[in-house]
C-alpha cells in the first residue's frame, strides 16, 4: 500500500510546472476574449458616431426623407412613424404580457396550463422576428388588402408580449410567499393581493422589462418589412403603410445614393442611442429600487 | 425590492374595504379569467404562426413537397424553387458564429468571474451587455460599409494568397474576396451572439458555490483547472441553454446577415468567401415584391423551415437540461 | 499574554507568530502565537466571530483567493513561513489538506472525485490509481458502502458519505496536515458520530486541526484545544487540562455556558 506520508517537491514538481504554465495561458486567453468583446463594442458605437454624426442636422428632423441625390431632406417622417408604432405596440403588448405573466406566477404555478404556456412562450420568444412579420403579413395584410401601420404595430406587440411576460413572472416569483400569505391572512381576495402586494413590490423589475421590450422593438426591422412596409411621406395615418427609421435605412443604405447613405447612418445612430438610453434607464431605474 | 411592511397592512385593508365581500368574489373570478385568457392568447398566437405559415406555403409544400430542401435552384422566371441555398447559408452562418462566439463567451466569462478586480466586473458586464442591446440593422450597416472593405482587404486576401492553393483548406477560401459572403455574415453574426452567451455564461459561473470552488483549490488545483473541470461540469445545463439561445438568435437573425451575405441564390462551391443566402435574407429581400402564388408560396416555405429548425432546437435544448437535471441524481 | 503552546513533548508541526489578519480595515485576528503538535488532533473553539475559522483558512492559504483579506506574521511548517515561501501554493495546498462545513462532492463520478486531486500532481497507471482510490475510501471508513458503486455520482451520496467522500478526497492526495472546518454542521448526529472516529483514527497519520461550535465535540476529539475569543487566542493547552481546569477565566465563562 501506499506511504501515509509524502514530501512535496520533488515528484509534484514536473507536472506543476506545466499545470502552471497552461493556468497562464489560459488565464491570458481569457483577458484577450474580453478585450476581443470590448474593442468590437467601441469599433461599432465609435464608427456608428463618427458617420452618424455627419448626417444630424435640425433638417433630419424637420424635413421628411428625399428621393435620391437630393440636396436637402431628412427622416422625420420615419422618426415619427417610428415613435408611433413602437408606442402602440408597447401600450396593446404590456398589458397583455402582465396579466399573463400574473397568471404565470399567481395562478397557475403547477398546473399544466401554466407548463405548457411558458413552453409556449419560450418558442414566441426564440422566434425569428421576420416569422413574425410573416404571420402579421397572412393574417391582416393579406386579409385587409394592403400594408399598413396597424400590422406593423401588431407585429412589434407580438413581440413585446413574451419578454413582458418573462419580466413580469420572473420578478413576481421573486416575492416571498410569506407577503402573499400575510394578505391573505388579513381578509385580502385575491386581486387586492396581486395589486397592492406583489406587483408593487415587483413594480421595478415590470417596468424594467418593459422598458427592455421597448429598447428591443425600436431596433427590430424585420417585422415591419412586410407590415408597415415603409412610406416616402409624412403620414400620422395608421391605415396605409408608414415611414419607420429601421426600413427607411434598410433602403437607403443597401443604395448606392451618397444622400441616402448619409441619412441612413444618422439613422442608425438615432435609434442607437435610443436603444442605449432606453437600456441604461432600465439598469439605472431597477438598481435605484433595490 | 424593500417593501415597507407597516404601510401594507393599512392599504391592503382599505383596498380589501374596497373590494371585499362576495363583490370581492365575483372581482376575484372575473380577473382570474382575464389572466387566463391573456395566457391563452400566446397560445393562439402561436398556433395562429404556425397555421398561417403551412396554409401559406400550402402550394409550394404541394408542388415540390420535401425535395424544396434539397434542390439548390430558384427561378421565379420558370417558378421553380428550392431552398437548399438558403437552408445552407442559415445553417454555415450560424455554425461559423457559433465556432467563433462559445469560445469567446468561455474566455470572456472566466475573466469577469475569476480574474477582474472587483471594480471592473461591473462596468465590463455592462460593456458585454449594451453588445446585445445594439439593434441588428446597426450590425448591418456597419459590417457592410465598416467591416466588409477590412475584412477583405485584411483578413481574406491573405488567407486566400496563403490557403488558395492547399487541398481542402483551399476549396474553403476561393471566390471573390470582397468582404461579403457566408464568412462575413458569419462573423458578424458571432459578435451579435457573442454578448447572450457570455452573459448566460458568466451568471451560471457566478452562482457557483463558493464553497464547491473553495474544494477545489485546497486539493490543489490552479484557476484554469477549478474553472474548467469542476466549474464548467457543475454549469453545463446552463452553459448550453446560453449556447442554444444563442444559436436560435443566430438562425433568426434578419437584418445583420441581409447586409453582408451577398443575396445570392446559387451555390457554386464550398468557398465561404462566396455570397449567398440565408432564409431570413431572402424573405427580407424577395417577400414584399413576390408575386403572389408560386413563389410567395416558397418564401413561407422557407419561412416555416426555419421556425421549424429553431423549433427544434429550443426543444432540443430544453430536453438535454431536463435529462442532465435527472443524471445529476438527488442533490443534497 | 495568551497562552503559548505547551507541546513541548510533543514535536511541532505548525509553528505561528505573530499572526495578524485583516478583512479590509477590520482587524480580524490578533497578534496569534501558537504551536500545533505534530499527529496530534487540535480543536479550535469559541464563540461565532473569534476567529477560529478564519485562523484555519490561513493554514492553507484559502484566504488568497479574496483580494480583501489579508495575512501578516509566520506561520511556519517544516522551517518554512507559508505566508511568504517561493513555493506555489497549490503544491502548498496539497500538503494542507481541508474539509468544509458543508459536503461538496465534484459534479463527478465517486471514483473522479478521489482521483481529481491525485492526477494534478502525479500520473499514476489506471492500477496504481485504483489502488490509491481504494486507498483512500479505506482511510475514510466509506470502501465497503462504495466499493461497488464507484461510477456512480458523488452527489448521490447522503451527507454523511459525502462527507467522508470529501475527506477521502483530501487524503488521497497524501498531505501531511488535514483542517476540519466545522465539518459536521450540515450532519445528522450517526453520521456525525462516524465522522469523528475517522478523525480520532486519523491523527495517527496526520496533524489535524478542526474548528467546531460544539463544545462537546471538541472535548470527545481532540487532544488539543484553543480557546479563542474576538480574534484573540485567549488560552492553548490539553484537552483535558483546558475543559477541566482552565487557566483563565474567560475560558472558564465559555466552557460553563455563561455566554455563548
Amino acid at each position: 500500500m501506499n506511504a501515509p506520508q509524502a514530501r512535496s517537491g520533488d515528484y509534484r514538481l514536473p507536472m506543476h510546472r506545466r499545470r502552471k504554465a497552461v493556468n497562464v495561458m489560459a488565464l491570458a486567453l481569457s483577458l484577450a476574449a474580453m478585450a476581443f468583446g470590448v474593442f468590437w463594442l467601441l469599433w461599432i458605437l465609435l464608427e456608428t458616431f463618427r458617420l452618424g454624426i455627419g448626417g444630424l442636422a435640425l433638417a433630419t428632423f424637420t424635413e421628411s426623407t428625399p428621393p435620391p441625390n437630393a440636396d436637402t431632406g431628412g427622416l422625420a417622417n420615419a422618426i415619427v412613424g417610428s415613435l408611433i408604432m413602437v408606442s402602440l405596440a408597447t401600450l396593446i403588448g404590456t398589458p397583455i404580457g402582465i396579466l399573463a405573466g400574473i397568471y404565470l406566477a399567481e395562478y397557475g404555478r403547477g398546473g399544466w396550463f401554466a407548463q405548457v404556456t411558458r413552453f409556449i412562450n419560450d418558442i414566441l420568444l426564440a422566434a425569428p422576428s421576420i416569422v413574425i412579420g410573416l404571420f402579421i403579413y397572412a393574417v391582416v395584410v393579406a386579409q385587409t388588402g394592403g400594408f399598413s401601420g396597424w400590422a406593423g404595430v401588431l407585429a412589434l406587440a407580438v413581440i413585446v408580449v413574451p419578454v413582458v411576460l418573462r419580466t413580469t413572472e420572473n420578478m413576481l416569483a421573486l416575492i416571498p410567499d410569506s407577503l402573499r400569505e400575510a394578505a391573505y391572512a388579513l381578509g385580502a381576495p385575491k386581486v387586492v393581493m396581486i395589486k397592492s402586494v406583489t406587483l408593487k413590490a415587483a413594480r421595478a423589475g415590470v417596468v424594467t422589462g418593459v422598458l427592455l421590450a421597448l429598447a428591443r422593438i425600436a431596433g427590430e426591422t424585420a417585422p415591419l418589412l412586410f407590415t408597415a412596409l415603409s412610406n416616402q411621406f409624412f403620414t400620422a395615418d395608421l391605415s396605409k403603410p408608414m415611414a419607420n427609421l429601421p426600413v427607411t435605412i434598410f433602403k437607403f443604405a443597401m443604395s448606392p445614393f451618397e444622400n441616402w447613405q448619409k441619412l441612413a447612418w444618422a439613422g442608425v445612430l438615432l435609434i442607437t442611442l435610443g436603444v442605449l438610453f432606453l437600456n441604461i434607464l432600465a439598469r439605472v431605474l431597477f438598481r435605484k429600487k433595490d | 425590492m424593500n417593501i415597507d411592511v407597516n404601510s401594507m397592512p393599512a392599504s391592503v385593508a382599505a383596498a380589501t374595504r374596497e373590494v371585499g365581500g362576495a363583490r370581492g368574489r365575483m372581482v376575484d373570478a372575473a380577473f382570474g379569467w382575464l389572466v387566463r385568457g391573456a395566457a391563452a392568447l400566446t397560445l393562439l398566437v402561436l398556433l395562429g404562426i404556425i397555421v398561417s405559415l403551412v396554409f401559406g406555403a400550402w402550394p409550394s409544400i404541394k408542388t415540390f413537397g420535401l425535395k424544396f430542401l434539397i434542390t439548390a435552384e430558384w427561378d421565379p422566371a420558370r417558378e421553380i424553387y428550392g431552398g437548399l441555398v438558403m437552408i445552407y447559408g442559415t445553417l454555415v452562418t450560424s455554425l461559423i458564429a457559433l465556432v467563433i462566439a462559445v469560445p469567446v463567451s468561455f474566455g470572456i466569462a472566466l475573466f469577469l468571474t475569476e480574474l477582474a478586480p472587483r471594480w471592473l466586473k461591473r462596468p465590463l458586464g455592462t460593456a458585454i451587455e449594451l453588445l446585445a442591446a445594439i439593434p441588428s440593422i446597426v450590425y448591418g450597416m456597419w459590417g457592410l460599409l465598416v467591416f466588409s472593405p477590412i475584412l477583405a482587404e485584411y483578413v481574406q486576401q491573405p488567407l486566400q494568397e496563403w490557403f488558395g492553393d492547399v487541398p481542402l483548406l483551399g476549396a474553403l477560401v476561393q471566390g471573390p474576396p470582397v468582404g461579403i459572403g457566408l464568412l462575413s455574415a458569419g462573423i458578424i453574426l458571432a459578435i451579435m451572439i457573442i454578448p447572450f452567451i457570455a452573459s448566460v455564461m458568466r451568471d451560471v459561473f457566478e452562482v457557483t458555490p463558493a464553497l464547491l470552488k473553495e474544494s477545489a483549490y485546497g486539493v490543489g488545483s490552479t484557476t484554469w483547472e477549478v474553472v474548467w473541470k469542476v466549474v464548467l461540469p457543475y454549469t453545463k445545463a446552463g452553459v448550453i441553454g446560453g449556447v442554444m439561445l444563442g444559436l436560435g438568435r443566430a438562425l433568426g437573425e434578419t437584418m445583420a446577415v441581409t447586409f453582408v451575405i451577398g443575396n445570392m441564390n446559387q451555390l457554386s462551391s464550398a468557398s465561404l468567401f462566396e455570397p449567398g443566402n440565408s432564409i431570413t435574407s431572402a424573405l427580407a429581400n424577395e417577400f414584399a415584391e413576390a408575386a403572389p402564388g408560386l413563389h410567395a408560396a416558397s418564401l413561407l416555405y422557407l419561412g416555416l423551415v426555419l421556425f421549424f429548425i429553431t423549433f427544434v432546437v429550443l426543444a432540443l435544448s430544453k430536453l438535454l437540461l431536463m435529462r442532465l437535471q435527472k443524471a445529476e441524481g438527488k442533490r443534497t | 499574554m495568551t497562552g503559548e503552546a505547551a507541546a513541548t513533548l510533543q514535536s511541532v508541526k505548525i509553528s505561528v507568530r505573530d499572526l495578524n489578519f485583516f478583512y479590509g480595515k477590520f482587524h480580524a485576528l490578533k497578534n496569534i502565537n501558537l504551536r500545533i503538535p505534530e499527529k496530534q488532533v487540535t480543536a479550535f473553539i469559541g464563540p461565532s466571530g473569534c476567529g477560529k475559522s478564519t485562523l484555519l483558512r490561513t493554514f492553507n492559504r484559502m484566504f488568497e483567493l479574496y483580494p480583501e483579506q489579508r495575512a501578516e506574521g509566520t506561520i511556519e511548517m517544516d522551517g518554512d513561513n507559508l505566508l511568504t515561501t517561493k513555493e506555489d501554493v497549490a503544491l502548498l495546498r496539497a500538503r494542507v489538506g481541508m474539509v468544509f462545513q458543508k459536503p461538496t462532492p465534484f459534479p463527478m463520478s465517486i471514483y473522479d472525485n478521489i482521483a481529481f486531486g491525485v492526477k494534478l500532481f502525479e500520473r499514476l497507471s489506471r492500477s496504481a490509481m485504483d489502488d490509491r482510490v481504494e486507498w483512500a475510501l479505506k482511510k475514510a471508513a466509506l470502501w465497503n458502502e462504495v466499493k461497488d458503486k464507484l461510477g456512480q455520482a458523488g452527489t448521490s451520496l447522503s451527507g454523511g458519505q459525502q462527507q467522508r467522500l470529501c475527506i477521502a478526497r483530501g487524503i488521497a492526495v497524501r498531505p501531511e496536515v488535514i483542517l476540519f472546518d466545522e465539518p459536521c454542521s450540515a450532519l445528522d448526529p450517526i453520521s456525525t458520530s462516524k465522522i469523528e472516529e475517522l478523525i480520532e483514527e486519523l491523527k495517527a497519520d496526520y496533524t489535524v486541526a478542526i474548528v467546531t461550535h460544539n463544545m462537546q465535540q471538541a472535548a470527545r476529539v481532540s487532544d488539543y484545544t484553543a480557546y479563542m475569543y474576538l480574534g484573540e487566542l485567549i488560552e492553548f493547552g490539553e484537552t483535558d487540562q483546558v475543559f477541566i481546569k482552565p487557566k483563565r477565566k474567560e475560558t472558564e465563562d465559555y466552557i460553563t455556558g455563561r455566554f455563548g
